[in-house]
């Protein structure tokens, strides 16, 4: 097929005609529309970096800023934890491993949405229960602090996502040669030695996925935040992208609201790129 | 050497079996305080329901309208992923049959516009789509189709290397065009990448919430939105809540039922390339 050809075209104009509909137009407009006093419709004067010095003096934006970063950090480290500790297990011998992967998986078909109204039951009602069947004081009122409230959302995300982790480095973990292992036994490593040097970095390109992926899932999340706390208490638990959803719609500041959706793509791009290139590195360096 | 491993096995597999217990046990809370009062729920939340009542499923199942968020879910889910696995696997064998550097830029835009997140174009999005009167379900498909192509192009692309050209050649020879060659010969050679690009997509379009609670109006609502206003009258009838959460979580363990080994390997392969 060549460029000239028309057939070649024929079979890229759907796709290129809703990626330009769907994305590219929406981005550069978006881009635009920031500098401006845009409300949704029109625009009447250009306002230059006006939104974006706002941007450094709203407190709510920059604690939902702050707030998804320190979620994503935690998050980050306990998905890979967690994913990578479930698939050693479902990878040893077990007679329950199909059904152990088909549990831990499971909650990755259900929306965030949902997941996150069962875990608001959780926390609240049956977290309290337990409080008091155990007499620990510290399970009561469990969403209603901006810290119990972060650590709720972290429970939420790990026990969602950490399936989908272990898939991905089951993937990797069955890729690597018995014989490798056999070698490392016979050579008398123990199994903490033989997962440092041999599996460890075998399973190392996992570990630039999973982290790529588990880094702009938790920096996005939105529906998790929406049903288990809605941001609250006073906007404790708001993360960016509910902020932005919340400026946009709720108060009505298109403009506004498409500035920090610009530093937060810039935001989620950098740190995914730089995330890709350094893990990349390493990974040669092994 | 053998025995110490036999022995070792049981200690592992016990404790799968509790991390197992502990993954499922918010499904177990949820289903069985379904079944149950709002009042026996405050006096026993963690056991058995005393007189188990199907009450709260029925009245659940009449206020969540649910045959009708069913009916529209399904039509959205199915139509979009129709039209992303169609178009996209034109696309990517497109791009994959032409070597040129106008051919690798439009591969590089589509892969590059998966860094962008949603938040960043929502905005603009709703509102140019509004203006065009676009804001109904038609309106959504497509824009499933601009969101969910990149990924699938992606993958299409990456499997169409093990297909040879030797096969387009001998098409050609037979006098096929390049729409039946592509058609009858190479589509149904991807048969497995579209079972991987389908999953995927199944998983994400039938979950969404945000972009169709900015699309749809109440009588177009899906599952998850007809589950979030539902919640809003019902904050504290968690009775209700509980049953209506089951009876969404229905139809996802049903597919997940019969497709359970296209699922885990389609998020393997999706992920992984």
């Amino acid at each position: 097929m060549r460029n000239k050809d028309l057939t070649f075209w024929l079979f890229l104009t759907p796709v290129i005609i809703a990626l330009g509909a769907v994305v590219v137009i929406p981005l550069l407009a978006g881009f635009f529309y920031s500098f401006t006093d845009w409300n949704g419709l029109t625009f009447n004067n250009f306002l230059g970096l006006d939104h974006y010095m706002r941007l450094l003096d709203d407190g709510r934006f920059l604690s939902s800023l702050w707030f998804t970063i320190q979620f994503s950090v935690v998050t980050v480290l306990l998905l890979n934890v967690f994913g990578l500790g479930l698939a050693l297990l479902v990878t040893q011998k077990l007679k329950s491993s199909n059904l152990l992967r088909t549990i831990f998986f499971m909650p990755n078909l259900i929306g965030g949405l949902i997941l996150g109204f069962i875990w608001q039951f959780i926390f609240i009602s049956v977290f309290s229960d337990l409080g008091d069947l155990f007499g620990i004081a510290g399970l009561d009122g469990w969403l209603t602090t901006g810290t119990t409230g972060f650590w709720g959302l972290v429970i939420l995300t790990t026990w969602q996502l950490a399936g989908y982790i272990m898939i991905i480095y089951i993937a990797y973990l069955q890729s690597i040669p018995e014989e490798l292992l056999e070698a490392a036994k016979v050579d008398g490593a123990n199994p903490f030695q033989r997962f440092r040097n041999v599996t460890f970095p075998l399973v190392a390109p996992a570990f630039t996925i999973s982290m790529f992926l588990t880094l702009s899932t938790s920096f996005k999340i939105y529906d998790q935040n929406l049903a288990l706390t809605d941001g609250g208490p006073f906007n404790s638990t708001e993360m960016v992208a509910m902020n932005i959803v919340y400026t946009a719609f709720s108060s009505n500041e298109m403009a506004y609201g498409q500035a920090k959706a610009v530093i937060f793509f810039i935001f989620v791009a950098v740190i995914a790129v730089s995330q890709v290139y350094y893990n990349k590195k390493k990974e040669v360096e092994m | 050497m053998e025995q110490k491993r036999k022995k070792k096995l049981p200690v592992l597999e016990v404790l799968g079996i509790l991390l197992a217990l502990v993954w499922l046990s918010p499904f177990y809370l949820m289903i069985v305080n379904a079944f149950k009062t709002n009042r026996e729920m405050f006096e026993n939340v963690l056991g058995f329901p005393g007189e188990a009542t199907f009450e709260n499923f029925v009245q659940a199942y009449i206020d969540l309208n649910f045959l009708n968020a069913l009916f529209n879910s399904t039509m959205i889910t199915t139509v979009s992923i129709l039209i992303i696995v169609i178009f996209s696997s034109m696309a990517g064998y497109a791009l994959a049959r032409n070597k040129s550097k106008t051919s690798n830029a439009i591969l590089l835009a589509f892969v590059a516009a998966m860094l962008i997140p949603f938040q960043a174009v929502m905005i603009t999005l709703t509102s140019f789509f509004g203006s065009m009167n676009m804001l109904n379900s038609s309106g959504l498909i497509f824009m499933y189709l601009g969101f969910g192509s990149s990924l699938a192009i992606f993958l299409y692309h990456g499997a169409m290397k093990s297909i040879p050209l030797t096969l387009d050649e001998a098409a050609k020879i037979d006098g096929a065009n390049k729409f039946q060659t592509f058609w009858y010969v190479i589509f149904p050679l991807l048969k497995p990448i579209s079972v991987t690009v389908a999953i995927l997509n199944v998983i994400w379009i039938w979950n969404d919430f945000l972009l169709p609670s900015l699309v749809l109006s109440s009588s177009e609502a899906t599952i998850p939105l007809r589950m979030f206003s539902f919640f809003g009258e019902y904050t504290r009838q968690w009775h209700l809540a509980l049953a209506g959460l089951t009876i969404a979580i229905i139809p996802v363990i049903i597919f997940y039922f019969f497709a359970q080994k296209q699922i885990v390997k389609g998020v393997s392969e999706g992920a992984v390339k």
